[in-house]
């Protein structure tokens, strides 16, 4: 038998029934993998191992996921742990609580397991921002694993989890996905509570799930969806199973190929391997559709006015008055919240509050976030154009494999570029998935290619059956770690 | 669209955020490079289009006024950077 940690959620739960080996095998077989590997990866904030084992000993295999550890990212609060979003703000926080996912994890039967390692309050695509240490891609350990949420899709990569949860505000869950070489679904705004999840742009945020495959992203999906009175843009929509979909071939599937996402300045190997997945969805039986999404080439600026906007009003309870870091000796408190924030806060952070806070401020509204929230009004009209027409759109995750570390720190401007492919999505409010679509060789080491489904708002099982029928077609690699 | 006349430190202190000169200068040109990208944005006649401010456009979504069980004192305040007499302390705010 191969190792414990390298086998997928359903794998597990197999194993389980079998009797071949017990969650509390699983949760061990975590610790051993990660103490082995993670010096090299630094996926893990923390975690709390006695605690997982005692859950995984009490553990129900009956249930949906039922003695399954799943990774949590830092940015998700889980009674009496720590939640630092990877700032130095929330250095010691412990969580009062547990958000509303953890809460319908732990009902079904999953032991929330781990702190992940992830841009300082989600903004980054690198997981460079984190003020506690770097993550390194599997693949390649001179590179970032992409970011946001780039500890919750290294750990699965590097087979130190079996499945996490991360947050996509622009791309957070998808392109670390892409860039690590495994699944991850960014579900529809409303989907899930983002209730106890810390919030950056709330119009954009969603929590959504990283695994090793499709089916994997839907069984959590399960698990973690629905109407929650603790978040009012939560949508109370008729319970659905999101596997029912999977299993099934690409016939009768309209697929539209945007012809804005496959511009000039992307990776001509990346380009090349997109290409050729789309043609692997048309030997699977799918139609495809040009369709253009015109407004795409704005999204980019839209998204840097709204969300840095959001953040700019979000963290404000960032005041080191009830929770968080505190300056010493303030000399009154005008000083208290400057130097508060100018200590807890990294340079991303404060770069984005400054641009947020001005695009909201007296005499800029109107020319900056009045006009980027209409602009995405037309965002929105493009993909509900589309998806007149198509089933789903196919695109690629990020233009660029994975990047050096260190390489872009000093642009923040090309670093936002890197999103270009992802942002819209969050945008216009519909979900995405991202799935491995083959591997490029570069200094001798094979990084992968994420390809990129996306379907229509409230969409996710047709969206999760499209992905699971060409990811099936795909032969499944994981890097090899020494 | 106006072009941008950014005053980085006059905009982080009204986000009470102290900064360094280095950061001030660093920040001022590197936002000033982000503010100048979306400038593309004013290309767009928008004059005839609605705003969205929300992906779900849902309003007053209320529940019954009942009381319901709030966070324990002594687990909300084990976070306070500073407490006493079961209660926050702050910096002093009148002389």
């Amino acid at each position: 038998m191969s190792n414990i940690t390298d086998l997928t959620i359903s794998e597990l739960q197999a194993g389980f029934r079998r009797g071949d080996f017990t969650p509390a095998d699983a949760v061990r077989a975590l610790e051993a993998r990660i103490a082995n590997v993670d010096s090299s990866i630094g996926a893990y904030l923390s975690r709390d191992f006695d605690t997982a084992l005692a859950a995984a000993e009490k553990a129900d295999i009956s249930l949906p996921l039922g003695g399954v550890p799943i990774g949590i990212k830092d940015a998700i609060n889980v009674l009496g742990e720590s939640c630092t979003c990877s700032s130095k703000m929330l250095t010691g926080y412990k969580s009062p609580y547990d958000a509303t996912v953890i809460g319908k994890l732990r009902a079904a039967g999953a032991i929330p397991f781990g702190r992940l390692n992830m841009d300082e309050f989600a903004m980054g695509s690198s997981t460079e921002n984190s003020a506690y240490q770097i993550t390194r891609n599997p693949w390649d350990t001179s590179r970032i694993p992409g970011g946001s949420s780039g500890g919750s899709a290294a750990s699965v990569a590097a087979r130190e989890a079996f499945a996490t949860l991360g947050s996509d505000t622009g791309g957070s869950i998808r392109q670390p996905a892409a860039l690590c070489g495994v699944v991850g679904l960014k579900p529809s705004y409303g989907r899930v509570s983002r209730y106890g999840l810390v919030a950056f742009a709330s119009s954009l945020d969603q929590i959504g799930p990283i695994a090793r495959t499709t089916r994997d992203c839907a069984g959590i999906l399960n698990a973690i969806a629905g109407k929650d009175p603790h978040d009012s843009t939560s949508l109370d929509l008729p319970a659905e199973d999101f596997t029912s979909q999977l299993g099934r071939d690409l016939k009768g599937v309209k697929i539209g190929i945007p012809r804005e996402y496959f511009v000039d300045g992307m990776d001509k190997r990346v380009r090349e391997k997109v290409e050729a997945a789309i043609r692997q969805c048309e030997n699977l039986g799918a139609e495809l559709v040009e369709v253009s999404l015109p407004h795409t080439s704005y999204a980019v600026g839209v998204y840097y006015i709204i969300a840095t906007a959001e953040a700019s009003a979000n963290l404000a309870r960032f005041d080191g008055v009830r929770y968080g870091h505190r300056a010493q000796n303030p000399r009154d408190l005008l000083d208290h919240y400057m130097r508060s924030r100018e200590e807890g806060f990294g340079s991303e952070v404060k770069r984005r509050i400054i641009l947020g806070t001005y695009v909201l401020s007296s005499g800029y509204y109107d020319a900056y976030y009045l006009r980027a929230q209409k602009v995405r009004t037309l965002i929105r009209q493009d993909f509900a154009n589309a998806f007149e027409k198509v089933d789903a759109l196919i695109c690629p995750t990020s233009p660029d494999l994975a990047f050096k570390i260190g390489e872009r720190t000093d642009d923040p401007l090309r670093m936002y570029l890197a999103d270009i492919f992802t942002i819209a999505t969050n945008l216009a409010g519909i979900c995405g998935i991202s799935v491995p679509c083959g591997l490029i060789e570069e200094e001798g080491k094979p990084l992968p290619v994420g390809l990129q489904f996306l379907g229509k708002a409230m969409d996710e099982s047709r969206l999760l059956g499209i992905a699971d029928a060409f990811e099936r077609s795909q032969e499944k690699t994981y890097p090899s770690i020494a | 669209m106006s072009s941008p006349n950014l005053d980085v430190r006059d905009v982080a202190r009204l986000a009470r955020i102290e900064l360094t000169d280095e950061e001030a200068t660093t920040f001022q040109a590197q936002l000033g490079r982000v503010l100048e990208y979306v400038e593309q944005l004013g290309a767009l006649d928008v004059s005839q289009v609605e705003p969205t401010a929300h992906a779900n456009p849902v309003f007053n979504v209320f529940r019954e006024d009942v009381p319901q069980p709030g966070l324990d004192r002594k687990v909300v305040l084990a976070n306070a950077p500073h407490s006493a007499n079961n209660l926050v302390v702050v910096t002093k705010v009148i002389e």
